[in-house]
């Protein structure tokens, strides 16, 4: 089965430049804005979309998401709602791939079987769920790919050679490499061993390979490029959103906060491969 | 035929780590190696009689085991019904259950070759025994307490710091145990290589809450010897408080296949049940789910969004339990029941006058319980509860609460 994913990356490559994946929060800072940011983000060079589901515990994100999540579900956010915002988006742009990133225990209250088919009615494409590593498969691995949604598994530097296979064995869609080990909104150490890094993913698989974590400005994203298929940013997107907000509240600088970042780190996933 | 074990409650948990439905290894894949790591280094010393041998010297000559077990005859007098002992566990170096724990993994960390230690509190008694034998052995250590514990628990944080460590409070949410171990994951996540999280209680991802178990599993054995060599016989309850759910896994294990001894968990019922979010009874309050790396009940929203919770006593403030506890629950092999504040404070001043030991708020929620159940029990019949901790870190919060400050 193809997916939407599947698609894009094979568009791209064509293209020759790696994927500008974006990482927001669902419905932060509050629902109408983070619809309007999402809408926003393909026509500011977004490829590929990551929608946060908020959780009120993300143990493994950093201050900037979660601090958008609290603001998410303060705005009463909730995983039903983020389905809804995927609806609304898919009523307007029927090809920008949406892969929904978050933790279990929201999808496992929802129900795992409900959940897979009301994602993939909605136009959801794949999910990222950071707390099911692959010996947890049964739970919503396996059921997502019967479904028809690419399940995205996080490989990090951590996961040897030796361990590599079993974390690809399910994988679809795209292969996330995690930059560092450590929580979102950190700073990468060595751009020479992320490259390493996604050249040995590549020689077990034939799947995409996106990095995310740490990625910040266009010049991270012309140099990690230059090896990815892909690069990840999410926390200075979110952090933007918050440095647009005045009293806690969105302003009319929120949804261009975003808009223009997004283009110009665009413009480092460009010049990439020269 | 031998059939021992078939049918046994004791054989959890299975190769993924699940009790039942509960357990397995809920973390992401940064901290997958490293927990796989960890069950093979402690596989490994399982079955090394040299571990052994040091646990067990550590556990006499630098913990002060076996603790006693007392008859507490003015307390058996006053509740008219079942005799009533404590394990003594306040008893231990530190001042309670948790340094069991603490020597198992300190050697473990050391085997392993890490060279940081990182830890959560909630009352302070594992933060302050993960200091006491980080001190010991030598290794830097960290440890994150939520802001409000840092507060209710000051005589624990100063032991800390004087014992060498580094208090990180935590501000996040209510600033309780939940979030000191939201903050110690994150810690853990950005140093694998170095660090050893020294996880204080029988939750968290497999094998934690089998090793934890483990460890603590010698409060129960001593209490069954100690009763078969003086009394002939076994207890007829057991009681212990649940936070985590260390100490009562602990105390129960040795039980779990003699139908005969009942078992009691006091979980923390704050306010009462149902005042919402004004509680931590994970399983009498909470529904399963997924949180720290475990399947467990937990106290959460109708969208799976986790609840602060409420306890007057900072260990017990955790919105989650152990999975082996969720099991147990299901299995309705132990009774878990809520403790209100007001009932555990109760507890606390009976305790003091009675029998002139000052427990820990978090033991105070089991006498509770023990003092509903003894009373309608024949004279002639005992009743154990795992005192597990002393009461010295909570004189000040208990003052304030009775209005003697
Ligand atoms: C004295 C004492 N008892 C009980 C507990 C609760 O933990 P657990 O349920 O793991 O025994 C604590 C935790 O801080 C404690 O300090």
């Amino acid at each position: 089965m193809t997916t939407r994913i599947d698609t894009r990356f094979a568009a791209l490559k064509a293209e020759g430049r790696p994927a500008l994946v974006t990482y927001v929060m669902a419905g932060d800072p509050d629902l109408a804005t983070g619809q309007a940011i999402l809408e926003a983000l393909p026509q500011a060079g977004a490829d590929i979309i990551e929608l946060g589901m908020p959780f009120s515990d993300p143990m493994a994100d950093g201050v900037a998401i979660q601090l958008a999540g609290q603001r998410s579900l303060a705005a009463g956010q909730t995983l039903r709602g983020v389905l809804g915002m995927v609806e609304d988006f898919r009523r307007k742009d029927e090809t920008t791939p949406i892969v929904l990133m978050g933790y279990y225990n929201p999808v496992y209250s929802f129900g795992v079987e409900a959940f897979v088919t009301a994602a993939k009615a909605a136009g959801a494409d794949g999910l990222i769920i950071v707390d099911l590593p692959p010996e947890e498969d049964d739970e919503l691995c396996l059921p997502a790919m019967a479904a028809g949604l690419n399940f995205i598994r996080l490989t990090t530097p951590t996961t040897d050679d030796k361990r590599l296979p079993a974390v690809l064995k399910n994988s679809s869609g795209f292969v996330y490499y995690v930059s560092m080990t450590g929580v979102t909104g950190a700073v990468i150490k060595s751009r020479g061993a992320v490259g390493d890094a996604v050249d040995r993913i590549k020689s077990h698989t034939d799947l995409p390979v996106a990095v995310g974590f740490g990625i910040k400005t266009a010049e991270d994203a012309a140099e990690i490029g230059k090896h990815a298929d892909g690069i990840v940013v999410g926390s200075v997107l979110v952090d933007a959103v918050a440095r647009s907000l005045v009293d806690g509240k969105a302003t009319d600088q929120t949804v261009d906060a975003v808009r223009t970042l997004v283009a110009e780190i665009f413009s480092g996933v460009k010049r990439a491969r020269g | 035929m031998d059939t021992t074990g078939i049918n046994s409650l004791r054989n959890g948990p299975d190769d993924d780590g699940r009790f039942g439905i509960f357990g397995g290894r809920f973390v992401a894949e940064t901290l997958m190696p490293l927990i796989l790591d960890l069950e093979a280094h402690y596989r490994a010393a399982q079955v090394d009689p040299a571990f052994k041998a040091e646990l067990n010297d550590l556990s006499v000559h630098y913990a002060g085991r076996p603790s006693p077990l007392y008859f507490a005859e003015r307390l058996t007098k006053h509740l008219g019904g079942a005799k009533v002992w404590f394990k003594r566990e306040e008893l231990n170096h530190t001042g309670s259950h948790k340094i069991n724990n603490c020597l198992g993994q300190i050697l473990l960390a050391k085997r392993m070759g890490k060279t940081r230690v990182i830890a959560e509190t909630g009352a302070g008694q594992h933060g302050v025994a993960t200091a006491t034998v980080c001190a010991k052995f030598e290794l830097p250590c960290t440890i994150f307490m939520g802001a409000t514990d840092v507060e209710r628990q000051m005589p624990n944080v100063l032991r800390m710091k004087m014992l060498g460590a580094e208090v990180r409070p935590v501000t996040a949410g209510a600033g309780t145990l939940k979030d000191a171990m939201n903050e110690a994951l994150r810690d853990w996540v950005t140093n694998v290589d170095s660090t050893y999280y020294l996880i204080g209680t029988a939750a968290g991802p497999h094998p934690y809450p089998e090793m934890v178990r483990d460890f603590q599993s010698v409060i129960g054995t001593e209490i069954k010897d100690e009763f078969a060599r003086t009394q002939g016989k076994l207890p007829d309850a057991v009681v212990a408080c649940v936070g985590g759910g260390s100490n009562a896994i602990g105390t129960f294990h040795a039980f779990l296949d003699d139908p005969d001894v009942k078992l009691y968990g006091a979980e923390a019922g704050g306010h009462g049940i149902d005042v919402e979010n004004g509680h931590a009874a994970s399983m009498t309050g909470g529904r399963p789910g997924v949180l720290h790396g475990n399947r467990t009940y937990l106290l959460q929203d109708k969208d799976g969004q986790i609840l602060e919770g409420h306890s007057i006593s900072a260990g017990l403030d955790y919105p989650g339990v152990g999975p082996e506890h969720a099991f147990l629950h299901d299995s309705k092999r132990v009774t878990y029941a809520p403790i209100t504040d007001t009932e555990a404070l109760e507890a606390f001043q009976l305790c003091t006058r009675l029998e002139g030991i000052i427990p820990a708020l978090e033991s105070a929620h089991g006498l509770a319980q023990l003092m509903k159940v003894a009373p309608s029990m024949d004279k002639d019949q005992s009743i154990v509860l795992c005192l597990s901790g002393r009461g010295d870190k909570d004189v000040e919060s208990v003052g304030k609460y009775l209005g003697l400050l």
